[in-house]
């Protein structure tokens, strides 16, 4: 996946006004499939797979490790009562793998895991998408013309999910990899725009979305990366790391931030604020709002309406915290 | 992408325009918007203030990435394309037009250093190989 395949800015617009299209294939697929393939998931993944009850049904979720850190963010399928299907970062997939199977191995779970890097991904995503999936697959339609939000479903050897890393309406669609070309031409041919990962991480980041490896990773806790509500703490169910959740108390939260002057905030600046410094993780220029937008881990008193200053090289840049997404459905949530 | 052959380049891919009356324009070359891809935001040095050749004197950022503009030569900033202040794309739509900032030179010498067109095409040539 390149960077961008024309202007990275024009990727990104399309998107939100039209359709796009990414080959996200370096994403893994993982399947796990057997009699204990729920309650196994039930242990490795910080949000509970059981409130999955309709097949095709998808969770976001938290990996975690014994210390409470974040191991790897992923998107697990309910595809029926035996079997399940993890998406997971690339960067992190043979660490995720080795981490499953030993907990599967250790508890000793009666489930299989199966790396599919047979499945080629393609993120078909903005306001048009569906409908340029339908025109280029027909028979999909009935199919998937009712298909909820949050949910995947079969339609012959492809799986399309209603998902996405972009704040649009689209699919997130598995192929197997002989076939993802000619799907990709197809999309090309129906006036779908290739985009890159610049607009990915554009799109993404005014979505508020987090990114694993920068805005969270080992050493913060889905409690300092705004991502509470994918942790379920509730009953008795125990999973890995929750005793470190309930025991420390988070000292960092992830705002939105928007730039006040001109310039560009990236990730790792440093900024001041009334209760303290922070760091940003995120940063970059917003096409749709036309100005700078950060993610940033600030002390945990800092409020949404406080200004902070970001020193970007020479300069203190002053910004204001904000609630985040900043853009869903191609609209600006900024309030002023 | 045809180089202009009337411009003289840097190895950190500033172009330089030398005019009648002494004075330089400087701005970023086809090859360096290209690298950066979408330019979001210029920063122009303040009028008046003298650079050594070499120095920091600017910075460009893209979507993508951020990039240290540097005087091709020593001098003094006599002007500046306010322009691209809110328009920062037009490098991107026409990297010879859009110019930065003008310069006028304190060592005429240093002009020699600079590199012509086929110098330049030749290192970003190696540049890309």
């Amino acid at each position: 996946m390149p960077l961008h395949y024309g202007s990275q800015i024009e990727e990104h617009h399309r998107v939100r006004r039209d359709a796009g299209v990414f080959d996200v294939s370096h994403m893994l697929v993982i399947d796990v499939e057997g009699v204990a393939a729920r309650d196994f998931l039930r242990r490795v993944l910080a949000n509970d797979v059981a409130r999955l009850v309709l097949p095709g049904k998808a969770l976001y979720s938290c990996m975690l490790n014994d210390a409470g850190g974040i191991l790897d963010d992923l998107i697990v399928y309910h595809l029926d009562a035996r079997r399940f299907r993890l998406v997971v970062n690339a960067g992190t997939a043979q660490k995720d793998l080795s981490c499953l199977t030993a907990t599967r191995d250790q508890l000793a779970f009666d489930c299989a895991l199966q790396p599919r890097r047979d499945l080629a991904i393609l993120a078909l995503q903005g306001p048009g998408a569906r409908a340029r999936f339908w025109h280029v697959r027909e028979a999909a339609h009935a199919l998937t013309r009712d298909l909820p939000v949050f949910q995947g479903t079969d339609v012959a050897n492809l799986f399309v999910a209603r998902t996405g890393y972009t704040g649009e309406d689209g699919f997130e669609i598995m192929v197997p990899v002989d076939e993802v070309v000619a799907l990709w031409r197809d999309l090309i041919a129906a006036s779908v725009t290739a985009c890159g990962l610049g607009a990915r991480d554009t799109l993404r980041l005014e979505a508020g979305m987090n990114l694993y490896g920068q805005d969270m990773d080992e050493s913060v806790t889905p409690f300092e990366c705004g991502l509470a509500w994918t942790v379920d703490l509730k009953a008795e169910r125990d999973f890995i790391g929750r005793a470190a959740l309930l025991g420390a108390a988070a000292r960092t939260r992830l705002v939105g931030l928007v730039l006040l002057e001109r310039g560009v905030l990236r990730s790792h600046q440093a900024l001041r604020t009334v209760h303290g410094d922070g760091v940003t993780t995120s940063g970059s220029f917003s096409p749709t709002l036309g100005r700078s937008i950060a993610l940033a881990r600030v002390p945990l008193r800092v409020e949404v309406g406080d200004l902070v200053e970001v020193q970007v090289r020479d300069k203190l840049l002053a910004a204001k915290v904000v609630k985040y997404p900043f853009v869903r459905m191609g609209k600006s949530l900024l309030t002023s | 992408m045809q180089l202009p052959a009337d411009l003289q380049y840097t190895d950190t891919h500033e172009w330089v325009r030398r005019h009648g009356d002494g004075t330089v324009t400087i701005g970023i070359t086809w090859h360096a918007q290209e690298r950066l891809g979408d330019l979001v935001y210029v920063e122009n040095p303040q009028p008046g203030k003298s650079f050594k050749k070499g120095q920091e004197c600017g910075v460009v950022e893209s979507v993508k990435a951020a990039a240290d503009i540097y005087a091709p030569i020593s001098g003094d900033v006599i002007a500046v394309n306010a322009e691209l202040a809110s328009n920062p794309e037009k490098i991107n739509q026409d990297a010879y037009a859009a110019w930065m900032f003008k310069l006028k030179p304190s060592d005429p010498g240093e002009f020699e250093q600079l590199l012509d067109s086929v110098a330049y095409e030749k290192l970003i040539t190696a540049e890309s190989a």
